[in-house]
């Protein structure tokens, strides 16, 4: 069997946790409308599918790319997993082209969960309401306090590893499970953040310390960001697709999602996908787009159809709008200690200081910053691109691996208008227009990132480094489909409803209206089950199209 | 520092529990015997050769790693990045349009070709279509350092350091599933990681 052949199907769907193995799947008529079409399985689509599966509605999810089983397909190699990534053709612009394909998109059921780092930060309670309590951006519809329980229900279901107390934000419970030891690269961050004066801890990790179910505790292997061999890391693939799948939800995986149909009542009726080379049609009283922060817009704008000249959800012709990105520039530093930065998930230490501190900044916003773990490969292109460095220069830079210890931000980005996803002339194999993706730094996001880079600077050198150098890069992709409490100024609601077609919803990334200073597979999967918990709300007081 | 790892092969761990049967099956392949030609044409693939040798030069191996040969499976295969940049044509189209340029601006400059030139006048090609001081009739409209970096340079190295050799070389612990590690702090290893040539 080729990854391009669907696994899913025939009453049965690949057993993650089993080599070669199968569960058990219920199958659903393309003809009768299923209560939810789900598009796209990775931290949106899975999670909610398995909340609303267990919640009784019938529900299928579609994803474009493979039903992976880890342990039988992931390799300990980095140029092999790139099969993880998105790689269809993309355009990118801009004065700052974002980097896209492996740096933020996944492509299979669990989605990028499959290759993320695992870091898994609530939103610092202010940013909910960054306009009224902080002075920039806009405010989310939802508080804090409406999203706190379904960050605690998130990070039980991950069983996330962290901390008894940690040291920033509101008061707040243990983690599940217990931290991590800190790697080396981890220790470095401890070491320069003491001598600073600022605090510091073992990163809130998605990958269990313990044995949980039939995942056994994190090995250290380091190759996280090339997808889990062991299951150890608690993606979307491994917590909620077996949760969904137990409760019912069909998984289509090698489908791809073409277009949304539209009836004459100007509600969505179902979605229309490819799969085995077939064109096929799946009648549905509900459609989620969770397709990330590129596919959801690309998909409502690629639905364009005559009630919807200019695509779905998109009266205010905001779709696609106010993408926002996390800047990542790094540090790096020589250190006469070996590091072996291969070892151990990549980013073990984190500092969340300046999310956190109000004073001494000259930018709005905020950054967290996490210590490093790239592989040969990855590396070697960070090097050779941002230093320019070939020939002997490479190689012999490239001996200081082992001794290199470095930091880098998720450096919150402003939401502009300007940054968006559009649609290209050029057409991609399915014959639909390929996302072309714009974006730029605007003053702010700019000054953020020098404070961090002289920040980090600062400690990575009272740790111990030397001869330190910068490099640029990005991570993640939000906003293009923001909530709101305003139709004019929104795509969707608080409960992820689009404005204008009651029975087409968004559940992914492309909901955020700001894109915070962490890391966002949390806040997309608490945001999920706040959708789940409001749509079963709805259901009761006959809200929706259809009743579990 | 950067004193090597004398004696280190990653390979030498691969009946052990650092390395799993899927990772033995992809690593097999990357160390077999290269695939023939798919992509480049003849002439491509030579001057690709002569290039190559000098972003990565490898006067040190008896057996150099095949950087030419993974380039050509590499663009056959097609898998790309998953994105270009707007001022570029698709990765294919970019590779044989600056091929050609590279062999235009060493035959301009050294009235011979790229492969046939001295070695340190093509570092002096590519050093200026690095800084984009080069001829730029022959990019039409691609710029010279933007394909230098992100098509010419990142995949060539990406794809050295993706190579077992390169891991040995560098002391990085390889493929490591499922075995892991234990010792993870500073100046701590494993009896199976590498062990760096005493200063």
């Amino acid at each position: 069997m080729t990854p391009e052949t669907p696994r899913a199907g025939d009453g049965r769907a690949p057993d993650v946790f089993t080599p070669g193995g199968f569960v058990p799947m219920t199958g659903f008529p393309e003809r009768e409308p299923v209560d939810f079409a789900i598009v796209g399985a990775g931290a949106g689509g899975a999670t909610l599918a398995a909340k609303l599966a267990e919640a009784g509605f019938s529900v299928v999810v579609f994803d474009a790319g493979p039903f992976w089983r880890p342990l039988d397909e992931f390799a300990s190699d980095e140029l092999e997993q790139q099969k993880l990534y998105w790689t269809d053709p993309r355009i990118t612009g801009g004065d700052d082209p974002i980097a896209l394909g492996g740096n933020n998109s996944g492509r299979g059921v669990g989605g990028s969960t499959i290759h993320f780092s695992m870091i898994s930060l609530r939103f610092r309670p202010e940013w909910f309401k960054a306009r009224s309590r902080l002075g920039y951006a806009v405010d989310w519809p939802i508080s804090y306090e409406e999203i706190r329980p379904y960050y605690a229900e998130a990070e039980q279901a991950l069983k996330v590893a962290g901390p008894v107390r940690y040291p920033w934000g509101p008061l707040r419970g243990p983690y599940p499970y217990r931290p991590h030891e800190v790697n080396a690269p981890g220790l470095v961050l401890g070491r320069g953040a003491e001598k600073l004066g600022v605090k510091w801890c073992a990163t809130p990790l998605a990958t269990v310390s313990a044995p949980r179910g039939k995942s056994p505790p994190c090995v250290y292997r380091g190759f996280c960001n090339f997808g889990c061999s062991t299951n150890a890391k608690q993606s979307a693939l491994v917590v909620w697709i077996p949760r969904a799948l137990k409760a019912g939800a069909e998984v289509r995986d090698m489908a791809m999602v073409t277009r949304i149909e539209i009836d004459r009542d100007g509600l969505a009726s179902g979605v229309h996908y490819v799969r085995e080379g077939e064109s096929r049609f799946q009648r549905a009283r509900n459609v989620v787009v969770a397709g990330y922060a590129i596919e959801t817009p690309r998909l409502l704008l690629n639905s364009a159809c005559p009630q919807f000249p200019d695509g779905l959800a998109n009266a205010s012709g905001l779709v696609g709008t106010h993408l926002m990105t996390h800047a990542s520039p790094g540090v790096w530093a020589t250190f006469e200690e070996e590091i072996r930065w291969y070892k151990g998930p990549p980013n073990m230490a984190v500092c969340e200081h300046w999310n956190y501190a109000d004073e001494g900044k000259d930018f709005a916003g905020g950054y967290a910053f996490m210590s490093q773990g790239p592989l040969p490969m990855a590396w070697a292109q960070t090097v050779a691109t941002s230093r320019g460095l070939w020939g002997p220069a490479l190689r012999q830079q490239m001996l200081r691996y082992n001794h290199t210890a470095g930091f880098a931000p998720v450096a919150e980005t402003e939401p502009r208008p300007q940054n968006r996803v559009e649609l290209a002339e050029e057409t991609d194999a399915y014959g639909l227009k390929i996302p072309k993706v714009v974006f730029g730094y605007s003053g702010n996001d700019r000054a953020l990132q020098r404070h961090s880079l002289r920040f980090m600077s600062e400690m990575l050198e009272a740790a111990g480094g030397r001869d330190l150098w910068t490099s640029t890069d990005t991570s993640h992709l939000l906003g293009t489909c923001r909530m709101g409490d305003d139709p004019r100024t929104s795509v969707v609601n608080a409960d992820g409803r689009t404005w204008d077609i009651a029975n087409l919803w968004i559940c992914d990334g492309s909901l955020f209206p700001t894109s915070g200073g962490v890391n966002p597979s949390l806040t997309i999967q608490a945001l999920a089950c706040r959708i789940g918990e409001r749509i079963k709300t709805l259901a009761r007081r006959g809200e929706l199209a259809c009743a579990p | 520092m950067a004193r090597g790892y004398p004696g280190y092969d990653v390979l030498a761990k691969w009946r052990t529990p650092s390395f799993d049967e899927k990772t033995r099956e992809v690593v097999r392949r990357r160390i077999a015997q290269p695939p023939p030609r798919r992509f480049f044409t003849g002439p491509e693939q030579q001057l690709v050769e002569a290039i190559v040798a000098r972003l990565i030069p490898q006067p040190d191996r008896a057996e150099p790693i095949p950087l030419a040969a993974m380039l050509d499976a590499f663009m056959a295969d097609g898998r790309g990045q998953g994105y270009r940049n707007e001022a570029m044509p698709p990765l294919e189209q970019a590779w044989r349009l600056g091929l050609a340029a590279i062999e235009a601006e060493a035959r301009t400059r050294f009235g011979r070709s790229f492969a046939e030139a001295a070695p340190e006048d093509q570092d002096a090609v590519l050093r200026a279509v690095q800084s984009g001081e080069v001829d730029r009739a022959a990019w039409r409209s691609m710029d010279p350092a933007s394909f230098f970096r992100e098509a010419l340079l990142k995949i060539t190295a990406g794809l050295y350091y993706a190579h077992p050799a390169a891991w040995s070389e560098i002391g990085f612990g390889g493929p490591a599933s499922p075995r892991g590690y234990v010792r993870l702090g500073l100046d701590e290893s494993d009896p199976w990681e590498a062990r760096e040539a005493a200063p």
